[in-house]
């Protein structure tokens, strides 16, 4: 996606002129290169290296030896799956609401307050703004909001629509439900650059040709801000896949709602069990990566990116 | 809209009372229009003489603030665009750039449920020569091409009414021209009503049949090419459509058959029938290709009418033809265009020259030149370059 826009620099260029430049366009990715092979090439690699660590012999708690012990894997897939499973269910259930929140938003914001320019930076102003308090506090908001004492809770309680033992934090309602709020101006703004790109004449060319306005959204409106839904669906999916602050025990989460980012934290900081969270890891990473390329590839929009 | 069946000819298009206000400003103010069924009718105008908007009400894209638009004799005014038996050509052929050119043109037909949407869509892009090119996206072909993939997306639907919104501006000359002949045979074949909007005067009258010129709003004259061109009723028509010489003057003399009008002491004779106005002050005129040059002055014929002496001031060259600037004291500056008969220009730069013409080719025009200045201020830019230029060549002249 993204990527095409470099890719006619790597094409071999017969210029001379350009030939003879190239030296420095090396120099000048110099420190880019240099940045990657430190901060993300040999983090990996270790985490790789690590994920096949073997126990030492005799050895204490958190002592490992480098090895090829593939059996971690399969430990942690036999032992974790419920929380594999749970971590991608959430991040796919947030996405899909984030998203049914923010494509409205953005649509007013991009198309419908065209306008009134005024109202749509305001409105712009007003996604970002969360920004500016940290997330953490945000999510303690939250848990405040969703606490057992709370007003929101007891008033619930009050009118009997939740029951006089039940609880909303620790819920898979209350941890999807803060993944999709932090993640929402992630979705939205994407969105909204596509759709303030949206030309309406293509909107009025479809209601000419007989579509009604549902058809006209269906068959124009979509396709036409694909770049956006992929690029803010990625955003907010990725992320909240690893997330380990919502569903935490200490904010939304609960023992019945732990994702793989709380079982790495767990086993990396608490059991100090380095090759499983490394293996984890790297679990996490291959399955997010499997799913982005078969998404990126079946929306099929490297022509409108 | 019936679904899942096509026009079987063309309807008319009928406008009542049309008026749409926006915010600040008219667009349209009364409008009465009637288009018969299978003419190729030309909406003629300036930019922003409402003549788009216009075409978007017609369309269903814009609503009226009062008035009825029936098509077929159905009104149609309460219905969306997607209810009404029309199709556009837009001006920016709005392609939708997710769809390949084969799944452009059948988009109307799959939303119609009309039968066989890939072979019907097919067959249109065949009529514009376009099928070889039908899975490529619409951003791999050139303007021409994307403008008839426009059309072909437009036709395939049979509508009972065709619009045209200033279709060929985007394409240079030659294809212009290509595809002035090919829409005039396209409309020709299936029968449609075509309602085309342009501001090229040329274009609209090779195409269409029937003209109506469109200013601030209001018709300003509405028939036949050959009929506008010969007898403009308003000066905004005469120098829209084509070029003129326009002289005010009180009319001094009337006979059974014609009209004299002083202009700065010279008698211009035009026939009655070819005259609006026939008493008080008139404005009458002449195309300058009905002009003669003469190097001396012509002897005394009453079949024709005779201005000058004149000085040239410019000689434009332009091939088939050349163009003289006549400054004639008084009167102002006339423009003659006199075919390239002989080689050389007939006249130069500072020759003292008649000018003469058939008595039977002036006209007479409906303005009152009282109240209509003698230019229209609110014209095309290349008419106020031209006048700019004229002014300020008789500014000259006079110092």
């Amino acid at each position: 996606m993204a990527f095409a826009a470099f890719s006619s620099t790597t094409a071999p260029s017969t210029d001379p002129v350009a030939r003879r430049r190239s030296p420095v366009a090396l120099f000048l990715l110099l420190p880019g290169i240099l940045y990657l092979v430190l901060f993300f090439l040999t983090p990996l690699v270790s985490l790789l290296l690590t994920s096949f660590q073997a126990p030492r012999e005799f050895g204490d708690i958190g002592q490992y030896d480098y090895a090829f012990r593939w059996q971690n894997y399969v430990e942690v897939v036999t032992t974790y799956w419920p929380h594999i499973v749970r971590s991608f269910s959430y991040a796919l259930a947030a996405t899909f609401f984030a998203l049914l929140i923010s494509y409205p938003l953005a649509y007013f914001i991009g198309v419908k307050a065209r306008k009134w320019p005024l109202l749509q930076s305001l409105m712009l102003v007003l996604v970002i703004a969360p920004f500016f308090i940290s997330f953490l506090l945000r999510t303690l908001a939250w848990k405040q909001l969703f606490a057992d004492e709370s007003f929101v809770v007891q008033s619930l309680k009050a009118l009997s629509l939740l029951g006089p033992e039940a609880h909303v934090t620790g819920t898979a309602f209350s941890v999807i439900f803060g993944l999709t709020y932090n993640f929402i101006p992630f979705m939205t703004l994407p969105l909204y650059t596509t759709l303030e790109r949206l030309d309406v004449r293509y909107l009025e060319a479809g209601s000419d040709l007989y579509a009604s306005p549902f058809q006209v959204f269906q068959k124009v409106t979509i396709p036409l801000s694909m770049p956006g839904i992929v690029a803010g669906t990625l955003l907010t999916f990725i992320p909240a896949a690893g997330d380990y602050i919502n569903a935490g025990r200490d904010f939304l989460g609960g023992t019945g709602t732990q994702m793989m980012g709380n079982v790495i934290e767990a086993n990396f900081l608490v059991l100090q069990n380095y090759p499983s969270a490394a293996a984890l890891s790297i679990i996490l990473m291959t399955v997010i990566l499997v799913i982005v390329s078969i998404y990126v590839k079946r929306s099929g929009t490297e022509e409108l990116l | 809209m019936a679904v899942g069946a096509f026009a079987d000819r063309g309807a008319d298009l009928e406008l009542v009372g049309i008026e749409k206000r926006f915010p600040g400003f008219t667009a349209i103010e009364n409008l009465h229009l009637t288009i018969p069924a299978g003419s190729f009718f030309a909406l003629l105008g300036p930019s922003g003489c409402g003549k788009t908007t216009t075409l978007r009400l017609v369309a269903g894209l814009e609503e009226p603030t009062s008035g009825r638009i029936l098509i077929g004799g159905e009104d149609v005014t309460d219905q969306k665009s997607f209810q009404r038996p029309v199709n556009t050509v837009f001006q920016s052929y709005a392609l939708f750039p997710h769809m390949t050119v084969l799944e452009n043109v059948a988009f109307g037909l799959r939303r119609r449920k009309i039968g066989d949407p890939v072979a019907k869509a097919h067959e249109a892009l065949l009529l514009v020569e376009l099928d070889h090119l039908a899975h490529r996206k619409p951003q791999q072909l050139s303007g021409g091409q994307q403008q008839r993939v426009a059309l072909a997306r437009a036709i395939v639907n049979r509508p009972a009414l065709l619009l045209l919104d200033e279709p060929l501006g985007a394409l240079d000359l030659k294809l212009r021209r290509q595809m002035q002949l090919e829409l005039k045979t396209i409309q020709e074949e299936v029968g449609l009503t075509f309602l085309h909007v342009t501001h090229d005067q040329e274009e609209a009258m090779t195409m269409a049949d029937t003209i109506a010129v469109m200013n601030k709003g209001r018709i300003e004259q509405m028939g036949e090419p050959q009929q506008l061109y010969e007898l403009p009723k308003t000066a905004f028509v005469a120098n829209f459509l084509g070029q003129s010489n326009l002289f005010t003057g009180p009319v001094v003399s009337t006979t059974s058959s014609a009209i004299a009008v002083d202009v700065f002491g010279q008698q211009i004779v035009v026939p009655l029938k070819r005259a609006h106005r026939v008493s008080g002050e008139v404005t009458i005129g002449v195309r300058p290709e009905k002009l003669t040059l003469h190097a001396d002055a012509p002897t005394h014929d009453s079949s024709r009418n005779v201005m000058g002496p004149g000085k040239v001031i410019d000689v434009s060259f332009s091939g088939v033809s050349t163009q003289y600037l006549v400054a004639v004291h008084g009167v102002g500056t006339l423009v003659v265009f006199a075919q390239n008969v002989a080689f050389g220009p007939a006249a130069q730069v500072g020759a003292e020259v008649w000018l003469s013409w058939n008595v039977d080719h002036g006209f007479g025009l409906d303005d009152d030149p009282a109240q209509a200045p003698r230019f229209e201020a609110d014209l095309d830019t290349r008419t106020i370059a031209q006048q700019r230029r004229s002014s300020l060549i008789t500014e000259l002249e006079e110092a």
